[in-house]
């Protein structure tokens, strides 16, 4: 008889070790231990490429995880992308002239929505937009850029490529794109 | 001669056991009601087949994920994306690495541990006794079997996946000296709960079904003889092995 009660215990014992394992899984290794536990406020971000920032992709601050995005839709009259954020209540205090752009964590990471916070005396509250935003980087039109303006004597001749759009990149070194 | 004889004839034999393995899972869906009433025993096989296997699912699951935090560590290093090395250990731990050599370590521990038990029991008789008490061997002794196995595999599995993981941070972390926050929130930031995780618990269902099924079988088929039961524990490693990985890449390309 004692025999049998051990074993309906440790059965018992092993279906429930069996269920924490799959509960600690479940919970503490995926993108569901990223919800936010406490309230959170919603802000919204207009950018004109997303590149690959997907739902609940990292909101983060001084590289500090405080949300995560929240929605992902195309305005159908300014056809720009329009991102809900939402922030934790405990980051309040985010002044209103707050930059948020889309940055890659490392050269093979996920992207994320990075806020660089400005000096206004006024904070963000609920469902502000965000002034100032700036597009996740586009490798590939990096690497155009790159191609057309290498060598500057060429520049005139490519004139597709707006000169303003590259005056803030930085130019690849002349020595490197004289080759091709 | 006869070689050439012989040959369709084996092909034919192979062909009848999967048939009459098909058969017999019929034969085991149907006794599940009765076996109901001995709910006992089915948690009883679950003790066999689950708890008793967990010393070794846990040791075998540390160890893999200690490899793996080893070598993609390495093969990281080479792209500059050590930091991945959480997210690549975790979603290869779930979609393959954890139901697949769980299952085989399952066949190895538990299925052949089954089919040793059912097989004696043929041997011996005491399936014939049972049916002549008018109990029905399929629903006391095969349907119980096979329910422990489709409950304990994707609880081992899970348990398997658990101590990868920990591993894989023992290796990365501890003495690689990788970031801890990036080892996790990059782990949290691409895994899924149900593409990666709830996908490795259907195959590891899967994969217990099959094992057990495969393991009464053979128990409850064996020539009632001492060689017979040996060559049926083998028969069990070796065709649930195969079936296993065979399933393994049908399920995938289905749950991709």
């Amino acid at each position: 008889m004692t025999q049998r009660r051990s074993y309906q215990v440790g059965t018992g014992l092993f279906i429930l070790l069996g269920f924490t394992a799959l509960a600690y899984l479940a919970t503490q290794t995926t993108s569901v231990a990223n919800f936010s536990q406490g309230d959170s406020y919603l802000l919204k971000a207009r950018f004109t490429n997303i590149g690959q920032l997907k739902l609940r992709a990292p909101v983060k601050l001084a590289g500090v995880r405080i949300g995560s995005v929240e929605s992902i839709a195309l305005d159908p009259v300014k056809l720009e992308a329009q991102v809900q954020i939402s922030v934790d209540k405990r980051y309040h205090q985010l002044p209103d002239d707050s930059s948020a752009a889309i940055f890659t964590s490392g050269l093979l990471g996920d992207q994320y929505v990075g806020i660089q916070p400005g000096g206004s005396p006024d904070m963000f509250k609920d469902g502000d937009e965000f002034v100032l935003t700036q597009s996740s980087m586009q490798l590939e039109d990096l690497i155009g850029k790159f191609l057309v303006n290498g060598s500057p004597p060429q520049k005139p001749a490519n004139g597709d490529v707006p000169p303003a759009a590259d005056a803030g990149k930085p130019a690849a070194p002349p020595t490197d794109t004289n080759k091709h | 001669m006869s070689a050439v004889r012989k040959e369709p004839s084996r092909i034919a034999d192979a062909l009848a056991q999967v048939g009459a393995c098909g058969l017999f899972l019929f034969q085991i869906l149907g006794a599940i009601p009765k076996s109901l009433r001995h709910i006992k025993e089915t948690l009883r096989q679950i003790w066999f087949v689950g708890a008793m296997s967990l010393v070794i699912i846990m040791t075998c699951g540390l160890f893999v994920g200690m490899v793996l935090g080893l070598q993609l560590y390495y093969v990281l290093s080479i792209f500059g994306g050590t930091a991945a090395l959480g997210t690549v250990v975790s979603l290869s731990l779930y979609r393959e690495l954890g139901p697949v050599v769980t299952a085989l370590l399952f066949a190895g521990r538990a299925g052949t541990s089954i089919t040793a038990a059912i097989g004696l029991m043929r041997a011996t008789d005491q399936l014939s006794a049972m049916e002549m008490m008018a109990v029905d061997p399929l629903a006391y002794v095969a349907a119980p079997r096979f329910l422990a196995g489709i409950i304990a595999m994707p609880l081992l599995a899970c348990v398997f996946n658990a101590l990868g993981i920990f591993g894989a941070h023992l290796i990365g972390v501890s003495w690689l000296g990788l970031d801890n926050g990036t080892f996790w929130s990059n782990m949290t930031s691409s895994v899924d709960v149900w593409k990666d995780v709830i996908n490795g618990v259907w195959k590891s269902t899967a994969f217990g079904a099959v094992v057990a099924l495969i393991a009464v079988f053979q128990g409850y088929t064996t020539p009632p003889t001492s060689e017979g039961v040996a060559y049926a524990t083998t028969r069990t490693v070796v065709f649930s092995s195969i079936v296993v990985l065979a399933l393994d890449f049908v399920m995938t390309a289905f749950l991709m």
